[in-house]
């Protein structure tokens, strides 16, 4: 933003460009190092020949080939589809949170984040047990109407899951700017005589535009490049699905895959900027402002209010709820509910194979510890300095959004393993903290927001008084600063955590040894054989409890703030 | 910042350090933990001194990482079902060649079927005998009223549509060896018919070998193109579903490899022997592992019913390794630009097939004759691969699959604008048929 503040730098202005450089010149070459350098490494690949020359035959490739066309249009397809149903799910729930307040909507807002955290493997056997073609609801409709009704099948299918999946993306960042309306802008449209829907419609709406443009926007994106709910559907026809099927099959170095990951990157980085632009024209800063005051509902409303949540929420925690119920059963197969129920799978996890808990939690917890260092100090040299390079810093950081996990790895593999790391005696790829290396990577986008969207609502003028009484830099930051943006940074650190929680892609390819496995991992092992189903379902509920608790924690320390996460 | 960074060094010293004395044997492996474990933890009781280090990977992801990591490896032994990701290895010269003791290796015959056990130059050894064949989920069948299936024809039965579910041949190593098994013993053109009509057939197209016991598992289809173990482990774990080997089809090892460069060659060497000795073969007899061993003496020990793929007439097909390698892209490729991407395409025509079928079966009219002669066209037409088994096994096009020249890219667009054209023809065809039926 073109907050200017000169006069704050003007007395020691070369100090700090010197000062401020040398962050920057770190960060870049971090950044550089851990995303740049290895995705460029394995990209490269799409853009030569067999003499390892310059080429863009293998793109002209892909525009010539229907199959790659189909799966174009259909990714762009699915992508709006998906949009357009999220915000059909998520508009009347961010209403209520933004507008009203009672008892409970703590829970709502902690098991609104829940559809995000669909565990690999386990969420889609769930799934299938639940809305598959002899899931839970298709063997009662055919009890009782001798029909069934194919939910999974197809683009619908992957349609309906992913929107039941990324919905909460667009409900919180809607959310977020809702409750950021000035409400006096409501107050004097009401004063002058504008009620009901028309105030909804000239007013509320075209408010709350930015937030749902971002959580639209994010919504696409991750729609676009998700891998996980084709693969769990047999859906092979869109982007994602053919780029890692090309690049992990065996003994083929198949060009293609490569190629179609880098159009995916290209439509999400054109995605992602379309954002930017509409954002920076949108949405700005404000000094203070008068925040509506939620009301409190009864009677009717309230009953209706909570008839919402549970038709909206139950729908999209049904894998949850299979997750939970698997993880009981000891077999469960072709039936509307398990047929042997067992406690064994709990045993087996958290005496047997306690290390996955322990290691998710450590690596998650070091990884959203990172992000938050990066996201805060990058978003503290994008707003507050003028040090060239932090722009290119900005989209580096950016970038992971649209890598695949498997194309991470690789990189990381080719670039970190034939060499001993200095003071760690072996490669970086033998040791555990290559996953931290890779959550932290994967989650910087969002944090990077979430520390911009938090530092960009202290207004410069608050730091400055500060350093007008006699605070030098250190100690602004320390007693202003940081205080005013600590929600935001935890709730930037929160979507790390959650998100890499159930992160997959990355974690199978990185892994050393078992033993240093996280919790995806763990159920990717069990799901590999019949006996596994139930224990690799009670490692989901551990995740799915991990985060809601931390989820839950974050909301009541910062209440409201966790939305910011999502912003882009 | 800075405590961080020294937090992060002592704890590197904490990782590493351990890892310095004690001799441990590192394993990439795909097989499911209690394989793996129960090994572990045999090995482990008798030889003491030595730390078995599983490295779980889906076969593609251990060659991935393999090939990535040579330049230092981490891992002593690859040990995976399928031969042709040790075939991949061997080419790329990243194991370790090596030759067992005597008294080991003379108890293992030479050759299962036509099927050499161990690779014949001793870069990796058959520990475990495998068949494949056909898992049905009995309450399903009972439900769809279902015959249960006996052969790999019985795939094409109309009645099966939409029942049954296959990984793509090309994300797994033992469903290419299926396709190959079926391509070898019909011959190229039938056993193409037969592997059309079966995809048309299919409900689903998985890209895990494991999707498809765990489809049939949780009955979300009833019948299911798996390996032997696979079916057999999860009747031992109380799931109701049966398993049978097709008369024809043909036994091959899973195998162990030493991997080139490993840090612990020694402790290697003594788990590849421990594998492939009596000790460690009758560990495949317990219920939740389920294989068969390779020293045929042994099956005096297994439990009531076991197969005995030695005295079993399991190999029905002389099952050429040669051939099956060679085209081993050509064909995976084919699958999937035929079937597997154009699956919705393939159903369509299938289905208006049978429908057809049953229309003309049913109806009296003048034009069932006619009809009659469109369904076979249409029949035909949805039974079609674009090349023959020379042009598969031609230099120039197995070569193909493995340059960025782009000739690839213009293969697999004319196959499936083939495929798409035929199964787009023989719908209408059916369609036609349909209306002169009523």
């Amino acid at each position: 933003m073109a907050v200017s503040l000169a006069p704050t730098f003007t007395r020691t202005r070369d100090r700090l460009d010197w000062r401020q450089g040398g962050i920057v010149a770190f960060l870049l070459a971090l950044l550089v190092a851990f995303i740049l350098y290895p995705i460029l490494r394995v990209l490269w690949i799409s853009l030569s020949d067999d003499a390892g020359n310059l080429t863009l035959l293998h793109f002209l490739n892909f525009f010539r080939r229907p199959l790659f066309r189909e799966s174009l249009w259909n990714t762009l397809q699915g992508g709006f589809l998906v949009v357009f149903f999220s915000a059909v799910m998520a508009l009347p729930l961010a209403y209520i949170i933004a507008r009203y307040e009672f008892r409970g909507k703590v829970l709502l807002q902690t098991a609104a984040t829940l559809p995000l955290v669909i565990p690999p493997f386990v969420g889609a056997v769930a799934l299938q047990l639940i809305l598959g073609r002899s899931g839970m609801v298709n063997l009662i409709l055919m009890d009782w109407f001798d029909i069934t009704i194919p939910f999974m099948e197809g683009l619908t299918g992957v349609v309906l899951v992913q929107t039941l999946h990324f919905f909460p993306f667009i409900l919180l960042n809607t959310a977020v700017s809702l409750s950021a309306i000035d409400a006096s802008l409501e107050e004097a449209a009401q004063n002058l005589g504008c009620h009901g829907f028309r105030l909804l419609r000239r007013i509320t709406l075209p408010l709350m535009l930015p937030g749902f443009t971002a959580g639209s926007l994010l919504t696409f994106i991750r729609a676009i490049d998700d891998l996980g709910t084709p693969l769990m559907l047999n859906y092979k026809n869109l982007l994602a699905p053919q780029a890692y099927l090309r690049i992990t099959t065996i003994g083929m170095d198949d060009v293609d895959g490569y190629v179609v990951c880098v159009v995916l990157v290209i439509l999400s980085l054109t995605a992602l900027l379309g954002a930017r632009k509409y954002l920076s024209l949108a949405e700005y800063a404000s000094v203070q402002r008068s925040a509506a005051i939620p009301r409190k509902p009864h009677g009717k409303i309230l009953a209706l209010i909570w008839l919402m949540i549970g038709l909206i929420l139950g729908m999209s925690l049904l894998p949850h709820i299979g997750i939970f119920l698997l993880s009981f059963s000891k077999v469960w197969s072709f039936s509307v509910l398990p047929t042997t129920y067992t406690a064994g799978n709990y045993v087996e996890i958290l005496f047997r194979a306690p290390h996955f808990v322990i290691n998710t939690l450590i690596y998650t917890l070091l990884a959203a510890g990172l992000d938050i260092i990066l996201g805060a100090a990058i978003a503290f040299l994008l707003l507050r300095s003028r040090v060239p390079g932090r722009n290119l810093l900005d989209a580096i950081a950016t970038m992971p959004l649209a890598i695949p996990g498997v194309v991470l790895a690789v990189g990381y593999l080719r670039v970190f393993h034939g060499w001993d790391f200095p003071g760690l005696g072996a490669p970086l790829t033998s040791s555990w903290f290559i996953l931290v290396i890779a959550y932290t990577v994967r989650r910087l986008p969002y944090t990077v927001r979430a520390c911009y969207a938090a530092l960009q609502q202290v207004h410069v003028s608050l730091e400055e008084s500060a350093q007008n009484l006699g605070a030098n830099r250190l100690r602004t930051f320390a007693k202003i600063t940081l205080p005013l943006v600590a929600g935001g940074l935890v709730a930037g650190g929160l979507i790390a955590f959650v998100t890499s929680c159930v992160e997959l892609a990355s974690t199978i390819m990185l892994v050393p040894r078992i033993e240093l496995g996280p919790i995806s991992y763990g159920i990717y092992l069990y799901m590999q054989s019949p006996l596994g189903r139930g224990a690799g379902a009670a490692l989901g509920v551990v995740a799915i409890i991990l985060v809601s608790i931390g989820t839950y924690l974050t909301h009541r320390i910062f209440s409201g703030s966790a939305g910011r996460a999502f912003k882009i | 910042m800075r405590r961080g960074s020294l937090l992060g060094a002592l704890l590197f010293f904490f990782l590493t350090v351990p890892t310095l004395f004690a001799k441990d044997v590192v394993i990439v492996t795909s097989f499911p933990k209690e394989l793996f474990e129960t090994y572990k933890k045999s090995f482990e009781a008798k030889n003491p001194g030595i730390t078995v280090v599983i490295n779980s990977k889906q076969t593609n992801e251990g060659v991935t990482y393999l090939r990535e990591t040579k330049a230092k490896p981490d891992a002593d032994i690859f040990w995976v079902s399928a031969p042709d990701a040790f075939q991949t290895l061997e080419s790329d010269g990243l194991l370790e060649k090596y030759a067992p003791p005597k008294e080991i290796m003379s108890r293992i015959p030479a050759k299962i079927g036509s099927f050499p056990i161990h690779d014949p130059d001793g870069n990796y050894f058959g520990f475990a005998i495998s068949g494949y064949g056909l898992m049905w989920n009995k309450n399903y069948l009972k439900a769809h009223k279902l015959p249960v299936p006996k052969e790999w024809t019985d795939l094409t039965n109309p009645k099966y549509f939409n029942h049954l579910v296959i990984s793509a041949p090309s994300r797994s190593g033992t469903t290419h060896l299926t396709v190959e098994t079926i391509l070898q013993a019909y011959g190229w053109e039938k056993g193409w018919a037969l592997l059309l009509n079966a995809g048309g057939n299919m409900g689903s197209i998985t890209d895990r070998s494991f999707g498809v016991p765990e489809a049939v598992i949780s009955g979300q289809y009833g019948i299911g193109v798996v390996i032997d173990f696979f079916g057999l482990s999860a009747i031992a774990s109380g799931q109701p579903v049966e398993f049978a080997y097709p008369s024809l089809t043909s036994v091959v090892p899973a195998s162990v490899g030493i991997v080139k460069g490993g840090p612990n060659p020694q402790e290697a060497k003594a788990f590849v022997n421990y594998l492939l000795s009596e000790a460690g073969q009758v560990v495949l007899f317990s219920p939740e592992i389920a294989r068969l061993p390779v020293i045929p003496e042994l099956y005096a020990k297994a439990p009531k019913d076991y197969p005995n793929p030695f005295k079993k007439k399991l190999g029905g097909v002389n099952f050429n390794d040669t051939l099956s390698s060679g085209r081993r892209d050509v064909v995976n490729s084919l699958y999937d630009h035929v079937i597997t991407f154009r699956h919705k395409e393939l159903r369509d025509a299938w289905r208006s097939i049978y429908k057809a079928e049953d229309a003309l079966a049913k109806s009296k009219s003048a034009g069932v004759a006619q009809g009659k002669n469109l369904v076979a066209e249409a029949r035909n037409l949805a039974s079609q691969v674009p090349i023959n088994d020379k042009k598969a096994s031609d230099k120039e096009i197995t070569g193909a699959f493995k340059s960025k020249s782009g000739v690839k890219a213009q293969l697999e667009t004319e196959w499936e604008n083939f495929a798409r054209a035929n199964y787009a023809k023989a719908k209408e065809l059916a369609e036609k048929a349909v209306g002169l039926a009523n």
